[in-house]
């Protein structure tokens, strides 16, 4: 068979961000794949630059509508790594409840609504709405309690105001949180029924063994804080990434490819965190992953959406953790005060890994960013991925091969609005 | 009648997707609003594709490379009625910081491998391309707003948003003005309402994520910034953010510059 055969899909749908699909397959051989990036970059690193360290949380959240707490999270932890402020565990507590909040929020929604409308045939969740209308308005109530977290900790839900360098503006009072209670305790059937319905979904085969990169906690299932581990066995403080990670510029894409120095691909994400981290996992929660069919390893992206509705029913028990001994802060913040340092944080995004570090100047202004969002490191891992999977199936109907690609690349949640926002660019001007 | 529901189809331009995602934060609307219009084309939701013509059109994001700039007459030609979501595409958003500079500054910073790319130098809002029919501020936008926007139109009225200042909304709330009780500098006396006035319920200044207010007394704030000991830079970066291309807020930074 020498015809040649090529997939295009010009728009992704159902990512966050603008981005196009491209395989060109030769004589049942696979030539190449492009995961085309064409969202504009909107020069985030450039002008933070002279900005003061307290504007980090706020201007580094409009990188993501999705996932504002996540900037927010590693924007404040470096900055109080560089000042070397500790704002205390009650804060601590605080954070990871806001943190939770997204990350239901988020995984619900891309499991849900935009992940398992590919596994039943649905162009979007909204036209699955006719057929499952359980699973839909479920998944919607389940997303809101999470977006709920977010608004009552953070003050909205898409880019909260409340989050600064030191702590937060005002602690919410135990009275105002108390609400949450009843509705996670609500939302945690929701998350189970999700878990289940999900796992009856048909799992193409693909099982990859790109390097996973993740956060590792002494203790917890990784959030905030931890050392960076991979299933090479690479264990480093999260000031450190430099030292081991690399950003490549990719000729047709506005975004930068991340890879281990001298090394292979890697995956951070749900898979990552979940492989690395399962001994992490509370008893309950590791037997709800495995009475859904997970194994204490999972490396078939597809099954993603399994552990995304794991992490979410996690989170919403750590919520409730949290919210149950929750006292106040007080007060809400520390004072930070600037000095001329380096400072780098990596926390886990809904989507993996992300990076931070400023170099921030003894006038409290942002000297030098760099942000690294865990999409820009799985770039790579998605073409691999798509590459394998493109070539075991060549079989497959033209309709059927393209909808499965495109699954293929959501099954990685990609934020293609992240990962471009930082692009360093030369202009060529008359 | 399915065939008569009207179309709906969200586009984006150069933004981080949050007030789209709006839309779909509606939880307890989103399946009526879905029931109530047909939706044609959303990208971030649906694989569904349309090509118009679209009876109302939400744009988010603002036009920074040539291709947009071409991307959103095609849109308009196919639009009935235009309504653009956010900061974005009012206003230019965060990404219009690079109006205040040569961009060819952005390329000096380190770069991983030289080459042609084609971004305009400045970030603009849609308006400065097509005819809008209505705009829609925020940073993000108010969900409350954006469904007002979405009735409005199937009632076949004027959507009603305020134009008034976020010290309306902090005297309704009943929250102590912040300025006034405390001294934090406040951008609440310029900034047009519609988040509620949030931040100053959370004890901090309002930081304009709604834009300039309808006729705002920009110079008097600023003087008052001054007497609360904010120096000139300050000032000059508070004024610009997530509207920093809005023209009162230009303006006035450019006088502290």
């Amino acid at each position: 068979m020498s015809k040649v055969r090529t997939i295009t899909v010009n728009a992704l749908a159902r990512v966050e961000g603008e981005g196009g699909l491209k395989v060109r397959v030769r004589a049942g051989k696979v030539q190449e794949v492009r995961l085309d990036i064409y969202e504009p970059p909107r020069f985030f690193e450039a002008f933070l630059k002279g900005r003061a360290l307290g504007e980090a949380p706020d201007l580094t959240a409009r990188i993501c509508g999705i996932c504002p707490v996540a900037y927010q999270m590693s924007s404040v932890h470096a900055m109080e790594a560089a000042c070397g402020a500790d704002p205390g565990p009650r804060v601590r507590a605080l954070r990871r409840l806001l943190y939770c909040g997204e990350w239901i929020e988020s995984h619900v929604l891309h499991a849900a609504m935009l992940h398992a409308p590919d596994f039943l045939g649905y162009e979007s969740a909204l036209h699955m709405a006719k057929d499952h209308p359980e699973a839909v308005t479920l998944s919607l109530r389940l997303k809101k309690a999470g977006n709920e977290i977010v608004t009552a900790v953070g003050g909205r839900e898409i880019h909260p105001v409340n989050v600064r360098v030191g702590g937060f503006w005002r602690a919410p009072s135990a009275a105002e949180l108390a609400p949450l209670v009843p509705k996670l305790e609500t939302a945690r059937g929701e998350a189970v029924a999700l878990l289940k319905w999900a796992s009856g979904f048909t799992f193409p085969d693909l099982d990859l063994h790109h390097e996973l990169v993740s956060l590792r906690h002494s203790s917890e299932y990784p959030l905030n804080e931890g050392r960076i581990v991979s299933s090479e066995g690479l264990d480093i403080a999260a000031s450190e990434w430099e030292q081991h990670f690399e950003e490549e510029h990719v000729q047709r894409s506005n975004a930068l490819h991340a890879r281990r120095k001298g090394g292979g691909i890697i995956q951070t994400g749900p898979l990552a965190r979940y492989t690395l981290n399962f001994d992490r996992l509370p008893a309950a929660i590791q037997a709800a992953a495995q009475e859904a069919g997970l194994g204490r390893e999972c490396r078939n992206p597809f099954k993603s959406i399994l552990v995304r509705c794991v992490e979410t029913l996690w989170a919403i028990d750590e919520a409730l953790a949290i919210l149950r001994t929750y006292e106040p802060p007080g007060p809400s913040f520390v004072e930070v005060v600037p000095r001329e340092a380096v400072g780098a944080a990596a926390t886990e995004a809904p989507r993996g890994l992300l990076f931070h570090r400023y170099r921030i100047g003894g006038d409290g202004l942002i000297k030098e960013a760099r942000i690294v969002p865990p999409t820009a490191q799985n770039l790579r891992a998605m073409e691999a991925d798509l590459r394998g999977f493109v070539q075991n199936h060549l079989d497959l109907a033209e309709d059927r091969l393209t909808l499965l690609c495109e699954q293929v690349v959501r099954n990685h949640d990609p934020c293609i609005s992240c990962a471009t926002h930082f692009l360093k660019l030369k202009i060529d001007r008359d | 009648m399915e065939n008569a529901k009207p179309t709906l189809a969200v586009f984006k331009f150069a933004s981080c997707d949050g007030c789209q995602l709006s839309l779909l934060d509606c939880e307890d609307e989103l399946l009526a609003v879905a029931g109530a219009v047909s939706i044609d084309n959303f990208l971030e939701a649906s694989r569904a594709v349309g090509k118009g013509p679209w009876d109302l059109v939400l744009v988010e994001g603002s036009i920074t490379t040539p291709h947009d700039a071409e991307r959103i007459h095609k849109i308009r030609r196919q639009a009935k009625f235009l309504v653009t979501i956010g900061a974005c595409a009012t206003a230019g958003g965060i990404q219009a910081l690079r109006n205040f500079t040569d961009v060819a500054d952005y390329a000096k910073a380190v770069y991983a491998s030289p080459q042609f790319l084609e971004v305009l130098g400045k970030s603009t809002p849609i308006r400065d391309h097509v005819f809008v029919d209505f705009e829609l501020r925020g940073c993000p936008i108010s969900k409350v707003q954006l469904l007002e926007v979405v009735s409005a139109y199937l009632a076949g009225r004027k959507p009603v948003t305020p134009a008034s200042s976020v010290c309306l909304e902090c005297k309704r709330r009943g929250t102590p003005c912040v300025m006034v009780a405390s001294g934090t500098p406040c951008l609440g006396p310029v900034t047009q309402a519609g988040c509620d006035a949030l931040c100053p319920s959370y004890h901090r200044g309002c930081f304009a994520c709604f834009g300039p207010m309808e006729s705002p007394n920009t110079a008097s704030l600023a003087a008052l910034w001054g007497e609360l000991g904010v120096p000139p830079p300050a000032l000059v970066r508070a004024f610009r953010s997530f509207n920093a291309s809005a023209e009162a807020f230009r303006k006035e930074s450019e006088l502290h510059e």
